[in-house]
């Protein structure tokens, strides 16, 4: 097949049975099935909410997954990713042309789906996830995630929970999480609140693989090890004032050539500046295969989470590509002491002329705290930390002050006691 | 267009609404509070309201660089506890586990690192190397083989270069209290 036959850039739109399209679809979600719920109903009131349901995705699985999110039915999209497209994205991720070098994916992702697929509309947004806040994610019904960071997972694993109100249905918003590395991936739905979340199976990710920082130093024995001292040892001693930039070719290059001079004279042969490239920059390659299975599993989840038709994943598959072909569907534990979901911020009415002293003293005495030593903070200050004695000294004067003068109304403190193995969160609303 | 619309009002709201506390500061504050310092050790805070950056003083009261004051910058990430806190040394000192940029070689700050572990296990750790300066895993290599030549002769090293005095012609930073 020769995909670049194609005018770069503007993908024809092919003529589609617009009927005939949707014919699979229509069949799954107008009979039930053995799985279906009993109280389902099949037929066009199902595809109709399906059609409105909103949908958000982001990521680097994005392609795959905003297809098959139009080829599902969906016909409202939310996109964000904050990349733009690189050559060397073009092996896997299919929207993109040559001549899209140096445009924003998400825009030239939604732009190219919507061409495609009729009816559909997606909007982009260029940019992180974490420019959004709650009142954006409130908008949609699923939350679809192919993310490449562990930290941007947790960040919109929060969010989702601090969204949850127990008191609006609506407010639970699903999030199907979808993660490659090599021939390796995973699938998982996360009910905030109600299933395990991603902080609770924080333990689970395997931490990056370190080289003992000695072994680097003395005797390497990988190439990659001489590339870890040029960029981690070299760099610093050679050029301390420089900040290294992976973008920056000529910081590369630099490190390059000081990697293959130290594997020359330790006679370890096999480094390249492509793998430089990949050592500095923690590349993993992707494989565009193990991303298809990956985003088609998320998607289908998507699928049957909105329409019903069937049960969905509990709530996570494992993916093992590396020999022959493993997976693995287990159900992940909430924990119970877990930072962000064990314990939901709780409204608490507080006098906004109390001081912080007599605040502490008066959540060692409410019956649903019961704290007698927290140490607490708000995002940006810390209002009273108990331990080291540095850090006691230096926020003691805030125990004098009144509520009002440290925090906003409405503002949530996190309160850690040594009594208790997990942490509060409280949301202060002024009387 | 309505969209677009809805789209920029959220944004705006982003800007006024209060940040929350993220899992990473949460998991420091609950760390600093279970914390065991003893007489040996000093946390300093620029500023007290980032608790993601401070500096540990050890001051050995035993061993071969007692009567010495070493400063450590710690920098913890929002990808706490995922990722390790990052360690330096400020000071240039003649240690086998420490180089001269003040990269200390320590198992659980890299390879070993688990989120179950919290600062107190680095803490502990770093106490260590200066109790027990390790020559089989060597960061500074000149100063691993003199602990391993000799250890009268390294400690005499030791003892020179905490005073601010050069070994093997690299002078070190005065370190002595």
């Amino acid at each position: 097949m020769d995909l670049d036959a194609e005018t770069p850039g503007s993908p024809e739109a092919p003529v589609v049975d617009q009927q005939g399209r949707w014919k699979h679809l229509y069949n799954v979600l107008s009979k039930p099935g053995p799985y279906t719920d009993e109280d389902w109903v099949p037929g066009p009131e199902t595809i109709q909410s399906l059609e409105s349901s909103k949908i958000f995705g982001a990521g680097g699985l994005g392609c795959e997954i905003l297809k098959n999110l139009a080829l599902s039915g969906f016909k409202d999209i939310h996109v964000i990713d904050m990349d733009t497209i690189d050559i060397s994205n073009l092996n896997r991720q299919f929207l993109f042309r040559q001549a899209d070098i140096g445009k924003p994916k998400a825009e030239v992702a939604a732009a190219f789906v919507q061409k495609r697929v009729k009816g559909v509309t997606i909007t982009p947004y260029v940019g992180k996830i974490q420019d959004k806040d709650e009142d954006y994610y409130m908008q949609f019904k699923i939350v679809i995630c192919g993310l490449d960071s562990i930290e941007a997972r947790r960040w919109i694993n929060a969010t989702l929970i601090s969204m949850v109100d127990m008191e609006d249905p609506e407010s639970l918003k699903p999030l199907v999480d979808g993660g490659t590395e090599g021939f390796k991936g995973q699938a998982r739905v996360i009910l905030p609140t109600l299933s395990s979340c991603i902080e609770c199976q924080l333990d689970m990710h395997a931490p990056r693989p370190a080289v003992p920082l000695c072994t680097i130093a003395t005797i390497p024995r990988q190439p990659q090890h001489c590339i870890e001292w040029a960029h981690q040892i070299a760099w610093q001693e050679k050029r301390k004032d420089d900040t290294f930039d992976s973008d920056d070719m000529e910081h590369i290059s630099w490190v390059y050539n000081a990697a293959y001079e130290r594997a020359q004279h330790f006679h370890i042969h096999g480094v390249t500046f492509q793998m430089t490239q990949g050592v500095v920059k923690n590349i993993i390659p992707a494989i565009a295969s193990t991303n298809a299975v990956i985003a088609a599993s998320t998607t289908s989840e998507v699928l049957k989470i909105a329409s019903s038709c069937n049960p969905y994943l509990d709530n996570y598959m494992m993916y093992a590509g590396e020999e022959g072909v493993y997976t693995y569907t287990f159900e992940a534990e909430k924990k119970s002491d877990c930072p962000v979901c064990g314990n939901l911020a709780r409204k608490m009415n507080v006098d906004r002329n109390m001081t912080l002293g007599e605040f502490i003293e008066s959540l060692g005495e409410r019956a649903e705290s019961q704290l007698k030593k927290p140490s607490m903070r708000t995002e940006e200050k810390t209002l009273y930390q108990r331990f080291p004695p540095q850090l006691e000294e230096s926020t003691r004067h805030n125990l004098e002050l009144k509520l009002a003068d440290l925090i906003e109304d409405g503002q949530e403190i996190a309160v850690s006691d040594p009594a208790y193995t997990i942490d509060f969160r409280f949301r202060l609303n002024f009387n | 267009m309505q969209k677009q619309q809805e789209a920029e009002n959220a944004e705006g709201a982003a800007g006024k609404k209060k940040k929350k506390v993220t899992a990473a500061q949460l998991r420091v504050q609950r760390d600093l509070q279970e914390l065991t310092l003893g007489s040996t050790m000093k946390m300093t805070f620029p500023n007290p309201d980032d608790i993601l950056n401070f500096t540990l003083s050890i001051e050995p009261d035993e061993g071969m660089y007692k009567g010495g004051v070493f400063h450590f910058s710690f920098v913890v990430n929002q990808n706490f506890p995922h990722d390790p806190p990052k360690v330096k040394c400020t000071q240039k000192i003649y240690h086998p586990n420490i180089d001269l940029e003040g990269n200390v070689c320590l198992n659980i700050l890299r390879e070993d690192w688990k989120p179950v572990l919290n600062l107190n296990a680095v803490i502990v750790g770093m106490q260590f190397l200066f109790l027990e300066p390790n020559a089989s895993d060597p960061l500074n290599k000149d100063a691993a083989e003199d602990l391993r030549a000799t250890r009268d002769h390294f400690k005499k090293n030791v003892r020179n270069s905490m005073a601010g005095g050069s070994v093997r012609g690299v002078s070190f930073d005065r370190v002595l209290r």
